[in-house]
């Protein structure tokens, strides 16, 4: 089938099969920052961003985007960059199986809220599984990360 | 404590800014586009024999490439352990057996052009089972009549107690001194017992390898693997070939912890890419590295403490039985742990004695998993302690202290107990235990907490502790190697065997040889872990990478610069000993060379060669990291449910080469240790099928799970270690279950004896607590 959609602001036209998920059809046109750690809807690994909002691509047949715009983190890669320094400075980047659906979280929270409360960003953190750093680093370089510039 | 540049100083992770960037750097991004697709049937049964087994309809189908069974694969028995040789588990697994031993086991593999024609292959697949009688509780296992492994071509590699007619994959015993006689002595003593469960691994990036064969027609496989070199061996004994035809690259990997020290997917891609030519790739499903892969061995742990009045502890006695489930897969190894990580805390007893057996059953089969065997002994021991503490009305913390493991001292305990076979003997050079067990109930604020205040009209907070140690690899086993180049331009080239699988080994062996040759991470350009361009390494497990790898790394770092030396002063035509070098130039009085025009002119102008050096280490000692643990815990009298507040980690490893990666090892394993002790149930339907198979069923915890996690360093230098170090990757995950069990303890008066510790099961227990 024919999809069309805006990828990281571009208009692209791909072929997908229908029963094709989003996480498979972006993998297989090599955006690698889709890590697929469950393809179960529930460790947040493959957290992309649809019309803004956060969506486990895992979860999501790749036809549903027709039309939309789909962020990956190869779309906003410097503020990537960024956050990847504040968890540098924590060390909270083990494996970072778990690192471009955090950064992609991270987004959408900065997005949603200007000050966001402890409470907040955990709440928008909990869907993404860590099985490496045991979340507390990670937590402080994003709060240091949205505390800069303030 | 010594002070140096980078070494002990904040270093971020060398790659970890690309790989939150999403880089292709994980092995499934290093699929060849086009790899057929490999799917595996698996056994419905607990425990079967294959009768008959048709795969021609498969066969037929048009994109199926290959179907492969126990009849057209080599039989011959080998074992997915992925340790070194002689390697100290039974080798009880072919790569496909007549006979399926759990649900999930595998029965025939289809490699496609695809994923949809790989699935509806296996469904074209007929197989007839005989259906056989399987053994699913690990206490009534031995000399069952229902036998797991009846099987011809079976062995064990030196005797370790298998008996596979017994349904023993291991066994073991040892006393030292008179144990019955000793607690015949004691004022005091105290039994308890209590199990452990199939903890799952959960790391986030699933078991994935892929084939292909390169130019000169050699097997090259991408795999996440703990143990490229173990693998490369294993697969040439079991497939026939010589090791020059393979080589196993493992990228970056998506964590381990254990899981992927053992094969996975490996022996399929290659004889799917051997027969056909193509290039394969297989990854696990998230319900098949549940149900298909390993787990943690469950155990159920006895033990009994004596004491005199004083709180001398004087012997203890500790019995215990392990499920290692279908497959042997580190069934001796992790047991010994249980004594020998664990019982020398207690150094100063004069009997001791610890033993038991590993039992085959139809689960999932147990292997390596962090804290191996260590986590399970500290759970039962532990809670031991505190209800020793409370039988002698002494403070826990005080009877800890009084009697456990001080520097400059040993247990008779290292010399008995090694991985498989005999220890060694070792002295304590490091250990600040007693520092450890202070500043944590200082943090934690324990003499004010202790044991329990009543906060609210059913709320109630409470403390508890534990202590614990781990090891710093396998003497005289284990080995690292690295090799150093000097390129032009004036920056080195390290590759080296260690593996990093997201502990960050790659990062600190940087800051190792950047230290020695006083230069900054950039100029350190580090490849690690490819069979045919690193030097060996046993790779990641046993906690063996910081102090192994990292001394292996500092060892060849000090003969680069030696070999610098010797290149300056050849070129300054001065004497070596009157060379000044600071990691950027060479002065000799009044004559200088920079690192930059040195490099240079040693490949471009005289003597033109390549400077280069390599370099091994085996540890000759394993000196074991110490901590002492900490949690404030709140607990509902009303429901049973509590909430960690905070886990105080005070932790003696010696320098830490990465403070901040290191701080994430025991954080992350303390999170880890912590699901075992809480959410992470494990439940197996009465057909032996493991139902807790997804990520919404088996609970890892979140970033609500700990409230907050207080972890700091004792000043502390180990020296054998590389730079003082010890490992760290470990012992993080030990204390959790003993910890929350005691706390629970002193919050409400129930002591769990089952893991994980749930809501449940506490108000089951003061329920029955009341009604006595
Ligand atoms: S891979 Fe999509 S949520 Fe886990
Ligand atoms: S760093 Fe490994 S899963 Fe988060």
């Amino acid at each position: 089938m024919k999809l069309q959609f805006f990828l990281n602001g571009t208009d692209v036209v791909w072929d997908v099969r229908p029963d094709e998920y989003l996480s498979n059809a972006l993998r297989r046109h090599g955006i690698f920052s889709i890590r697929v750690g469950c393809d179960e809807s529930i460790c947040g690994s493959c957290t992309v961003l649809v019309d803004e909002k956060p969506v486990l691509s895992c979860s999501v047949l790749a036809i549903t985007v027709n039309g939309k715009h789909v962020t990956t983190v190869e779309g906003i890669q410097e503020e990537v960059a960024r956050l990847s320094h504040f968890f540098g400075e924590e060390g909270a980047n083990q494996c970072s199986y778990c690192g471009s659906g955090m950064a992609i979280i991270i987004h959408a929270l900065k997005k949603e809220y200007k000050n966001p409360t402890d409470e907040q960003i955990r709440d928008f953190m909990v869907g993404n599984i860590c099985r490496c750093t045991g979340y507390h680093s990670q937590f402080k370089a994003i709060k240091a990360y949205l505390a800069e510039g303030k | 404590m010594k002070k140096f540049k980078v070494v002990n100083n904040k270093t971020h992770s060398v790659c970890g800014q690309a790989e939150m960037m999403g880089r292709a750097v994980y092995t499934q991004d290093y699929e060849v586009p086009g790899s057929l697709v490999l799917k595996m049937l698996r056994s419905p049964h607990a425990f079967a024999r294959i009768k008959k087994i048709d795969t021609s309809k498969a066969e037929a189908l048009n994109g199926v490439k290959c179907v492969l069974t126990y009849k057209n694969v080599p039989h011959v028995a080998f074992s997915r352990a992925g340790q070194g040789a002689p390697q100290p588990s039974p080798i009880d697994k072919f790569i496909l057996d007549e006979y399926v031993r759990f649900i999930g086991d595998e029965v025939a593999c289809v490699a496609a052009i695809n994923e949809q024609i790989a699935e509806d292959a296996l469904k074209l697949i007929e197989v007839e089972y005989e259906v056989l009688e399987p053994v699913l509780d690990y206490k009534t296992a031995y000399k069952s009549k229902n036998v797991i492994h009846p099987e011809e071509g079976i062995s064990q590699a030196f005797e370790m107690g298998f008996r596979p007619k017994d349904n023993v994959a291991a066994s073991y015993e040892m006393e030292v001194g008179d144990v019955e006689k000793e607690l015949a002595k004691c004022d005091v003593v105290i039994e308890h017992a209590a199990e452990t469960q199939a903890q799952a691994h959960a790391m986030l990036e699933p078991h994935t390898c892929n084939a292909r064969l390169d130019e000169h027609n050699r097997l090259v496989i991408y795999s996440s693997t703990q143990t490229p070199f173990h693998v490369r061996r294993i697969m040439a004994q079991t497939l026939g070939m010589p090791l020059s035809q393979i080589r196993i690259v493992k990228p970056r990997v998506g964590g381990g912890f254990g899981g992927k020290q053992q094969f996975h997917g490996e022996m399929f891609v290659a004889l799917v890419t051997l027969r056909t030519g193509l290039p394969s790739s297989m990854i696990y499903t998230r319900e098949e590295v549940f149900a298909s892969s390993y787990t943690r061995h469950p155990m159920y742990i006895s033990m009994k403490i004596g004491a005199d009045k004083d709180g001398t502890i004087r012997a203890i006695d500790c019995h215990a039985l392990s499920d290692t489930g279908a497959y042997g897969e580190h069934a001796l190894t992790v047991f010994m742990i249980v004594g020998s990580k664990v019982l020398p805390l207690y150094n100063k007893v004069k009997a001791v004695r610890f033993g038991g057996r590993v039992l085959y059953t139809n689960h999932v089969p147990a292997g390596a998993y962090r804290g191996y065997g260590a986590i399970q002994g500290n759970y039962v021991l532990e809670s031991a302690i505190d209800m020793l503490a409370e039988k002698l009305h002494m403070d826990p913390v005080e009877l800890r202290k009084k009697n456990s493991m001080k520097e400059k001292e040993t247990s008779p305990i290292f010399e008995i107990m090694g991985e498989g076979t005999k220890g060694t003997a070792m002295i304590m050079e490091s250990c600040k235990l007693p520092y450890c067990i202070d500043r944590g109930a200082e943090l934690i604020g324990w003499k004010e907490k202790y044991p329990r205040k009543q906060v609210g009209p059913h709320k109630v907070r409470s403390v508890g502790c534990a202590i614990a140690m781990q090891g710093s690899g396998i003497p005289f086993s284990d080995m690292g190697s690295c090799a150093i180049t000097l390129q032009d331009g004036g920056f080195y080239m390290v590759r080296c065997g260690a593996t990093d699988i997201g502990q960050g080994s790659d990062t600190l062996i940087s800051q190792i040889v950047a230290e020695e040759l006083m230069t900054t991470v950039d100029k350190v350009i580090i490849y690690s872990s490819d069979t045919d361009l690193a030097p060996f390494d046993v790779g990641a497990y046993a906690s063996s990478t910081t102090y192994i790898s990292g001394n292996a790394a500092w060892k060849t770092a000090i003969k680069m610069r030696e070999r610098l030396i010797s290149e300056a002063a050849t070129m300054l035509e001065v004497k070596e000993k009157d060379i000044i070098f600071d990691g950027k130039t060479f002065k000799a009085g009044n004559k200088e060379i920079s690192l930059f025009d040195l490099s240079n002119k040693l490949i471009y102008s005289a003597p033109q060669h390549q400077v280069a050096v390599t370099e091994s280490y085996i540890g000759h000692v394993s000196p074991p990291p110490f901590m002492a643990a900490y949690a404030e815990v709140e607990v509902d009298t009303e429901t049973g449910e509590y909430e960690v507040l905070d886990y105080v980690s005070v932790v003696d490893c010696g320098t830490t080469i990465n403070p901040m990666l290191a701080k994430g090892q025991v954080e992350g394993g303390i999170t880890q240790g912590f699901g075992m002790a809480s959410t992470e149930e494990v439940i197996y339907n009465s057909k032996g099928q493991l139902l807790t198979n997804s990520f919404l069923y088996y609970h890892v915890p979140t970033c609500k799970t700990i409230k907050h996690l207080t972890t700091e360093f004792a000043d502390s230098y180990e020296p054998t270690g590389p730079f003082g170090a010890k490992s760290v990757g470990e012992i993080g995950i030990d204390t959790p279950p003993a910890v929350l069990c005691n706390a629970i303890y002193n919050a409400v008066g129930v002591r769990i004896n089952s893991l994980p510790i749930t809501p449940e099961k506490i108000l089951k227990a003061m329920k029955e607590k009341e009604g006595k």
